[in-house]
C-alpha cells in the first residue's frame, strides 16, 4: 500500500516537474507545479509529517500558486519565444542538470545501506509536538519570521505600487 | 515499506529538473517557479531525514523554509510586476541592465 502510494505520487511529482520544464506557456507550468506540490503533500503524510502536509496544501499549493497564477494573468504573459540565449542554455543546462542528478543519485545509492525503511505510522510528528518545539525552544525565530512576513508585505506593496 | 533513499532520489530528480528549468526557461515567471520547485525538493529531503533520525528539527526547518518562500514569492512577484511596467517584457534575455 505504502509502496503503491509512493510510486503513484512520486510519478505524479516527476511528471508535473517535467511538464513544467516542457510547457511553453507559463500558466501551464504553474498548473503543473500545483500538481507537484499537492503530490508532495501526500508524500509528507507518508513520511509522518501531518502538519507540514496541511501547510504544504494551504501555503504552497494554495497561497503561493494563487499569487503566481494571478500575476501571470495580470501581466497577460504569452508563450515564451526561443532566443539565441535559450540555445546556449539548452547546451549547458541539460548536461549540467544531468551531472547534478548523477552525482546526487550516486551519493544516495552508495549510502543506501545506512537508511531505514519507512513504516507508515511508526514515527508521526503530531502538530502538538511540532508546536511544542516551535513555541518553546524556537520562540524568538518564530517571532522574527512574523516580522519578516510583515516587511515582505510592505515591500511588495511598495514595489508594485504605481509611481506618480 | 519504502527505503528513505528512494525519497531522497525522488527529491534529487525534482531538484535537477528545477535546475534545468531555471537555466532553460526564458520567461521570468517560469524561472521563479523553478526556484519554488527546487525549494520543494529540498523540503522533501528535510522531511525524509527527519523520518530517518526521528527528529522534529527537520520538520521545523521545512516550516521556516515555507515561511521564507511565501515572503520571497510576494516580494519577487512585486519585483516582476515593477520590471514588466518598466520594460514591458518578461523575457530574461531582454532584462539584462540593472537600472530601470
Amino acid at each position: 500500500m505504502h509502496l503503491a502510494l509512493f510510486l503513484i505520487f512520486g510519478a505524479l511529482c516527476v511528471a508535473g516537474a517535467l511538464n513544467l520544464l516542457l510547457q511553453r506557456h507559463p500558466i501551464n507550468s504553474a498548473l503543473s507545479l500545483i500538481v507537484v506540490m499537492s503530490s508532495l503533500a501526500v508524500l509528507y503524510l507518508l513520511l509522518g509529517a501531518e502538519f507540514l502536509a496541511a501547510a504544504q496544501v494551504i501555503v504552497y499549493a494554495g497561497a503561493i500558486m494563487v499569487l503566481f497564477t494571478f500575476v501571470i494573468m495580470l501581466l497577460n504573459a504569452g508563450r515564451e519565444e526561443r532566443t539565441r540565449g535559450s540555445k546556449m542554455a539548452y547546451v549547458i543546462g541539460f548536461p549540467g542538470a544531468a551531472v547534478l542528478l548523477a552525482l546526487l543519485a550516486y551519493v544516495f545509492i552508495s549510502h543506501s545501506g545506512d537508511f531505514h525503511r519507512v513504516h507508515v505510522g511508526e514515527y508521526v510528528v503530531s502538530t502538538a509536538a511540532l508546536s511544542g518545539v516551535l513555541f518553546r525552544d524556537l520562540l524568538l525565530p518564530f517571532e522574527v519570521t512574523s516580522i519578516l512576513i510583515l516587511i515582505a508585505i510592505l515591500g511588495a506593496v511598495a514595489l508594485a505600487r504605481k509611481e506618480h | 515499506m519504502v527505503p528513505i533513499s528512494w525519497y531522497l532520489i525522488l527529491s534529487a530528480i525534482l531538484f535537477s529538473i528545477g535546475v534545468a528549468a531555471f537555466l532553460i526557461k526564458r520567461n521570468i515567471i517560469t524561472v521563479f517557479m523553478s526556484i519554488e520547485l527546487m525549494l520543494n525538493a529540498v523540503n522533501l529531503t528535510f522531511v525524509a531525514f527527519a523520518q530517518q533520525w526521528h527528529m522534529v528539527s527537520g520538520q521545523i526547518f521545512v516550516f521556516f523554509v515555507m515561511v521564507v518562500a511565501a515572503a520571497e514569492a510576494a516580494v519577487g512577484l512585486a519585483i516582476i510586476i515593477a520590471v514588466f511596467r518598466a520594460r514591458s517584457t518578461l523575457n530574461v534575455d531582454q532584462i539584462d541592465l540593472m537600472k530601470l
